[in-house]
């Protein structure tokens, strides 16, 4: 009875308070409107690239690579000072049969790009210098063939063979469009629950101690754990509704398509929202004002995203990899991530909810504990 | 004599190395206001605190109704005021009791009853369904109070109770206070305005974490030889 009222309470608080809830629900749509926008429109890098007395068969190999474009220019002087003003992204210049290569090198990404199209062109030129030998080799060879007229036949016949293989790619997940926005998607969708239920969660219990309120209402018979478990029934009721409007949107609006039962990642959001509650009343208890509460977001929320799996984890060094292993967030990214994009079913995700789980069960003893401070029983 | 609801025998609380109440001695009967006066910092809040069990006694024994505190379920026969508001600002004044009434352990029927007599003591009938953001200062300490008074609780232990209040609803805050007691309940009141503590039935002197004097008003101005509360209090600080 104590738990629905103050499960009330806390809902009839926040549905007041206009602000908040849209920051809640409208905050995570936009951010993520924004990066379907950033992530799918650039997904190619074009890169300028000039050129110093090149040979004009590796320059048009050159030009003719997708998203490169080259500009001859007479001087090396010149070439320098279009790569200084931002004009060209590197200089490519002929020293006798050595290739001497310039980067501005202030995006890594042009760089590699750069690198790739020269050794391409390379590669290109060569084959074509191969192939006109070969032409003059073959006609050379048709010459004398033509003078031994009962070969001829089977000629034509090994010509049609050396038709281009064709190439046809299938996806298992999306198609040629999916990128890196539809792999952070299931990561990201639970860094705004974690994020929003840990702040206001952590924000409303800070008010209530700060307002003396917490104080009155351990002066009545309420026990310490209806006080934690009223907040965790309406804000995992609030996480619910924030997950089904998340996951409304990458459906509907973004088209992202979901392989798994949809249930499931709510539930998996809503258990990551009662783990962000835990976290957030926990915290709010080293707080002294709402900007000390803040003051947290940099030491303990920024520093998931990293661990969360956004970055590949594979690449990293062990023992930073290892940290990943105490963030919340990457358990419920795995678990998101296997129901969207493999459509794992409940059996697959039990270590992830196990382990979402005990840091439910452990922070949740911790919040009952911690409320001794303000009432001795 | 009368039940003694909160007894409080050689009380002494320690935070960390500096020690807040050295020797406290007093009871709150039934049918008796005892205010307990002293200067900001003598441990008026932690006498307070200590009698509902959010502190424990370091030393000496806090008993209330007979019973060593902390003990959580007889929270159910106090009706506590501290001195924020401590009020949720945007709920309805009806909203803000009707929760506490449900924290308190009350029935439905009975929250009904006690939201609408309460209200009428405090005079906030007409105000119960704005918010409690709209409320003037003196609003909300009036709803305060109505939630301190819910379920009529046998003990009443209010913490500057009037502060922020106009003369008239003082004085009719005080006619009820003086009700309650009639109604063989206790009330244990601090407060800052002497003249207030002349309507106790007595008066707790507390300075430097002991209790100087505790007795009835008229006695206590005999002893130190004044002919007001205020001079009592400013001949025990030693100003007088």
């Amino acid at each position: 009875m104590r738990i629905i009222s103050i499960m009330n309470r806390v809902l009839k608080e926040l549905f007041r308070d206009k602000r908040t809830l849209a920051l809640m629900f409208l905050a995570p749509v936009l951010i993520l409107l924004l990066l379907s926008f950033i992530f799918n429109s650039n997904s190619t890098t074009d890169v300028d690239i000039a050129t110093v007395s090149m040979p004009s068969n590796i320059s048009a190999n050159l030009d003719n690579t997708k998203h490169v474009s080259v500009t001859k220019y007479n001087t090396k002087e010149a070439a320098k000072r279009a790569l200084k003003d931002d004009k060209v992204d590197a200089i490519i210049q002929q020293k006798g049969s050595n290739y001497n290569l310039t980067y501005a090198n202030t995006d890594s990404t042009k760089t590699t790009v750069v690198k790739m199209a020269f050794k391409n062109a390379m590669t290109n030129t060569t084959i074509e210098t191969l192939k006109s030998k070969l032409t003059v080799a073959s006609t050379a060879l048709a010459k004398v063939q033509s003078q031994m007229p009962n070969a001829s036949s089977s000629m034509a016949q090994k010509k049609q063979t050396t038709v281009k293989p064709k190439i046809t790619n299938h996806y298992v997940y999306g198609d040629s469009n999916t990128g890196f926005f539809d792999k952070i998607l299931p990561i990201l969708m639970g860094f705004f629950v974690f994020f929003f239920v840990f702040l206001i969660s952590g924000m409303a219990l800070l008010k209530e101690r700060t307002s003396g309120t917490l104080d009155r209402l351990l002066a009545t018979p309420v026990k310490r754990y209806e006080i934690v478990f009223g907040y965790m029934a309406s804000y995992g009721i609030l996480a619910v509704i924030q997950t089904i409007i998340i996951v409304m949107v990458t459906v509907w609006l973004l088209g992202i398509q979901v392989v798994g039962n949809i249930f499931y990642v709510i539930l998996i959001n809503l258990v990551l929202a009662l783990v962000a509650l835990a976290f957030g009343i926990l915290i709010s208890t080293f707080a002294n004002s709402e900007f000390q509460m803040m003051q947290f977001i940099p030491i303990l929320v920024i520093p998931q995203i990293f661990f969360s799996g956004i970055i590949p984890l594979d690449s990293m060094a062990g023992w930073v990899k290892d940290i990943s292993y105490i963030i919340p967030i990457k358990y419920s990214g795995d678990a998101a991530t296997r129901v969207i994009m493999q459509g794992g079913g409940l059996s697959s995700l039990g270590s992830d909810f196990g382990v979402l789980f005990i840091f439910l069960i452990i922070l949740t003893i911790l919040n009952v504990v911690g409320l001794k401070r303000y009432r001795k029983v | 004599m009368a039940d003694s609801i909160i007894s409080l025998k050689h009380l002494v609380k320690k935070f960390g190395n500096q020690t807040v109440l050295k020797d406290i001695n007093f009871d709150v009967h039934t049918s008796e206001i005892v205010g307990l006066i002293g200067p900001s910092g003598a441990g008026k809040s932690t006498v307070i605190k200590t009698a509902l069990g959010m502190e424990v006694a370091d030393g000496g024994s806090a008993k209330v109704f007979n019973t060593t505190m902390p003990n959580r379920e007889l929270l159910a026969n106090i009706g506590y005021m501290a001195q924020t508001d401590a009020l949720y600002d945007d709920l309805s004044g009806r909203e803000n009791l009707k929760f506490f009434a449900v924290m308190k352990g009350l029935s439905r029927k009975e929250t009904i009853n006690e939201i609408e007599h309460v209200s009428k003591v405090v005079d906030l009938t007409d105000d119960l369904d704005k918010r409690v953001s709209g409320y003037s200062g003196g609003m909300m300490r009036r709803l305060s109070l109505a939630i301190a008074l819910l379920g009529k609780p046998k003990l009443l232990i209010l913490d500057e109770p009037t502060v922020g209040i106009d003369p008239a609803l003082r004085r009719q805050i005080w006619k009820e206070l003086q009700h309650i007691r009639n109604e063989v309940r206790g009330i244990l009141i601090t407060t800052h305005v002497m003249d207030e503590a002349e309507l106790t039935d007595k008066v707790a002197l507390l300075l430097d974490g002991k209790v100087m004097a505790f007795d009835k008003p008229d006695v206590l101005k005999m002893q130190y030889d004044v002919d007001s509360i205020e001079n009592v209090f400013l001949k025990a600080e030693g100003v007088l």
